[in-house]
């Protein structure tokens, strides 16, 4: 096949146009510069789509022996992710950036292009599988559970799928930067980035007070009592203790956790640890990234964080909303947070959580 | 093997030009050393300037040898304006980034006021303009720079009127993609100084040469041993100076050959894809340089599919960090971000051939194709 490798500048990138190399593929490897402004360099861990990066990744492609080029996705990268990001926390909700980015940039603008451009595919240093069954692709866990992106790539269609490569999925991470030195991939022992690459600094907090403005607003106990003052209801996170400054203590003296945000009134509710229990959970904007789910009850899992726990549900589909029954109840859920639900290592589908109870 | 249609970034060094570097690789002596060895590449570099003052039409003492034609042109830029109490610069809005990027910094740092000259839609500039101004402002004007020939579009520029319109304010002309290409005189072009730049002749990289009036004395970019007139220090990089003169006189360059290539290959162009337009078409252009835009394509789009199909050819513009940008050549001459992004630049050189000029239009359509399915935009 002719593919894409979408190459980052890290390890794991490299070491997947590497290995779809040697599987016969001939391979083409794109930089994909995402910020407006890439003339920055990196600082510690953080960031992406810096100059340093994307000679990274050209030095990589050199010692794959491949062609490489710079795709400049930095406007569908603002319009599709940076601006969603903003407006899901204007309105209260906390997005994940990572599958946006998958959804609207690396498995779509990319992967559109390059299939008009006559390639088969895209491939990428995701860590997660697919496997060709009886009703097509589909999107599997990797098997190194640390590591597993399969959450983030919950938003892809099958046909996105079908287009793309995980040659990463089987292997634990601690090997693939073993294969990288060993292949002479000078970044090998590069960090791995953490965080939004779009927040090089890491504070998310003061990024989103710059943007979104940081008007104070009451912390209002669940009776609607004002026991506080916060400097911007977006800076908060749902389940968040420290950093209230709350000086009125709870009648019982037990610590106090954010609740809600309602954006409307600039409104931060807080309450106690057991109010932030849920065990249903409804989304919105179902994905299936295989067969479609029905209004059947079936039972499965669970997964509402990029690395959290797997947790056993049943679920179904209402024709409007995925929605799952968790056996045990789980704390600090917020809105626009993705739920995964899993068949065994199987990704069925995703939605974004709008309700939860 | 590819199809190489990219020579004004850079073309393949002449064999004799090699040959000669290669002789001169393996000689010992600076010249600036005043022994037997010294004096012998003393000698191959002054017959070298010889030749090159010939062949620019000059005096040997008016050509200073720099690292490169970017270096020869911030010489100019920054020297010319240093020599001056004046803070006016006046550059075409086209210039090369060794141009534009020094008459930038000079406005940054150093209190200069930049006026660039507009051109119109096919790549000339505004005379009309240029005269407007050195009437209204012409004694607050250091200096005035245009290009002899666009590195994007090939447009010549019409610099003996600029020079004439110039009085006595000192005129620079970046003349590295004209040099050997169409006729050029620098004593009869009149220009106080002119860029060249090896690699673009047939020579190698890394050696330029500002062409600088007898006893002009400007201030020196590289203050050290004060090699070249006290205006340009560092050891000579004698064997590329020797290759650069032996490339300069081996007249492998057949301006009617080549430019009869590029017009065959621009008429299968028109053919294949007639919406397509040849910029700066109508001026008066150099040989080999042809700027085609091609609507409804992204032109890293169709430079990836080219290069896939094994031809080579530029897309202008790119950032540091390798992003492809709108041209400012382009945008200067009216078109849209779009449109100037939707451009691709070809450029034959001494050794092209029929076969490259119909290998490339064999792969054309099914790239402007896939590149107009591939652009979103």
């Amino acid at each position: 096949m002719k593919i894409i490798a979408a190459m980052s500048g890290g390890v794991d990138s490299a070491v997947a146009a590497a290995r779809a190399v040697e599987a016969g593929h001939e391979v083409i490897g794109v930089h994909l510069a995402l910020a407006s402004n890439p003339q920055k360099y990196r600082s510690g861990a953080r960031g992406c789509c810096t100059i340093e990066d994307s000679h990274d990744a050209r030095r990589a492609a050199d010692k794959i022996g491949i062609p490489f080029y710079i795709w400049d996705m930095a406007e569908e990268f603002h319009d599709g992710v940076v601006e969603n990001f903003l407006a899901e926390y204007a309105a209260g909700r906390t997005p994940n950036p990572c599958l946006r980015c998958n959804e609207k940039i690396k498995f779509a603008a990319v992967l559109d292009r390059a299939k008009a451009m006559g390639f088969d595919g895209v491939v990428t240093g995701h860590y997660a599988r697919t496997e060709i069954g009886p009703k097509g692709k589909t999107l599997h866990r990797a098997v190194d559970p640390l590591k597993d992106q399969s959450y983030v790539l919950a938003v892809l269609t099958t046909e996105q799928i079908n287009g793309a490569i995980f040659p990463l999925g089987d292997t634990e991470k601690i090997d693939i930067r073993k294969e990288a030195e060993a292949r002479g991939l000078a970044v090998a022992q590069k960090p791995d980035s953490h965080d939004i690459c779009f927040v090089p600094s890491g504070d998310n907090a003061g990024w989103l007070r710059d943007r979104l403005g940081g008007e104070v607003g009451p912390i209002v106990d669940q009776s609607g009592k004002k026991i506080g003052e916060h400097k911007g209801a977006y800076t908060y996170t749902i389940g968040q203790r420290k950093g209230l400054g709350l000086t009125v203590p709870a009648p019982d003296g037990s610590p106090r956790f954010v609740l809600k945000i309602e954006p409307v009134s600039n409104t931060v509710v807080v309450g106690a640890r057991e109010d932030l229990a849920v065990s249903k959970l409804l989304g919105e904007k179902t994905i299936w990234c295989g067969p479609a789910v029905g209004s059947g009850a079936q039972r499965g899992f669970a997964q509402v964080r990029a690395h959290g726990s797997a947790l056993p549900c049943t679920y179904y589909y209402d024709g409007e909303k995925l929605i799952a029954e968790l056996d045990d109840p789980l704390l600090g859920i917020a809105n626009g947070q993705a739920l995964v639900i899993y068949d065994g290592d199987r990704v069925v589908g995703s939605a974004t959580i709008c309700e939860s109870a | 093997m590819g199809v190489y249609l990219d020579h004004a970034a850079t073309t393949p060094i002449f064999g004799v030009a090699a040959d000669a570097m290669h002789d001169a690789l393996l000689k010992v002596g600076n010249p600036s050393s005043l022994h037997t060895e010294g004096r012998s590449t003393r000698k191959a570099v002054e017959d070298a300037r010889e030749v090159i003052a010939q062949a620019i039409n000059c005096l040997p003492s008016e050509v200073i040898f720099t690292g490169s034609g970017t270096e020869a042109d911030n010489a100019a830029i920054k020297g010319l304006y240093w020599k001056s109490d004046k803070k006016v610069i006046l550059i075409s809005a086209i210039e090369h980034q060794a141009v534009l990027d020094p008459a930038r910094w000079l406005v940054a740092h150093e209190g200069a006021e930049l006026i660039e000259i507009p051109v119109d839609n096919t790549g000339v500039i505004d005379l009309a303009f240029l005269k407007e101004v050195i009437a209204k402002r012409g004694n607050e004007i250091a200096l005035i720079s245009v290009m002899h020939a666009n590195n994007e579009t090939g447009v010549i520029q019409p610099i003996a009127e600029v020079v004439n319109l110039a009085g006595d304010i000192p005129v620079h002309t970046d003349a590295i993609q004209s040099f050997t290409k169409v006729p050029l005189s620098y004593k009869d072009l009149g220009v106080t100084s002119l860029a060249l730049s090896a690699h673009k002749v047939g020579g190698t990289l890394g050696i330029g040469a500002l062409i600088l009036r007898r006893a002009y004395e400007i201030p020196a970019l590289l203050h050290g041993g004060g090699q070249e007139r006290e205006i340009r220090s560092g050891t000579l990089n004698a064997p590329a100076i020797v290759a650069f003169a032996v490339a300069v006189t081996s007249d492998q360059f057949d301006a009617s050959k080549v430019k009869e290539l590029r017009l065959k290959f621009e008429a299968g162009v028109l053919d294949a894809t007639p919406d397509a337009y040849i910029n700066g078409a109508s001026a008066e252009r150099l040989p080999g340089i042809s700027n085609i835009t091609f609507p409804g394509t992204q032109s890293d789009s169709l430079l990836l599919l080219m290069d896939g199909e094994k031809v080579s050819c530029s897309t202008g513009a790119a950032c540091s960090a390798g992003v492809h940008r709108p041209s400012h050549v382009l945008l200067a001459m009216g078109h849209s971000e779009i449109t100037a992004q939707s451009s691709l630049r070809f450029s034959l050189g001494a050794s092209s051939t029929q076969a490259d000029v119909d290998f490339a239009l064999s792969v054309l359509p099914t790239v402007i194709e896939r590149g107009r399915a591939a652009n979103k935009k």
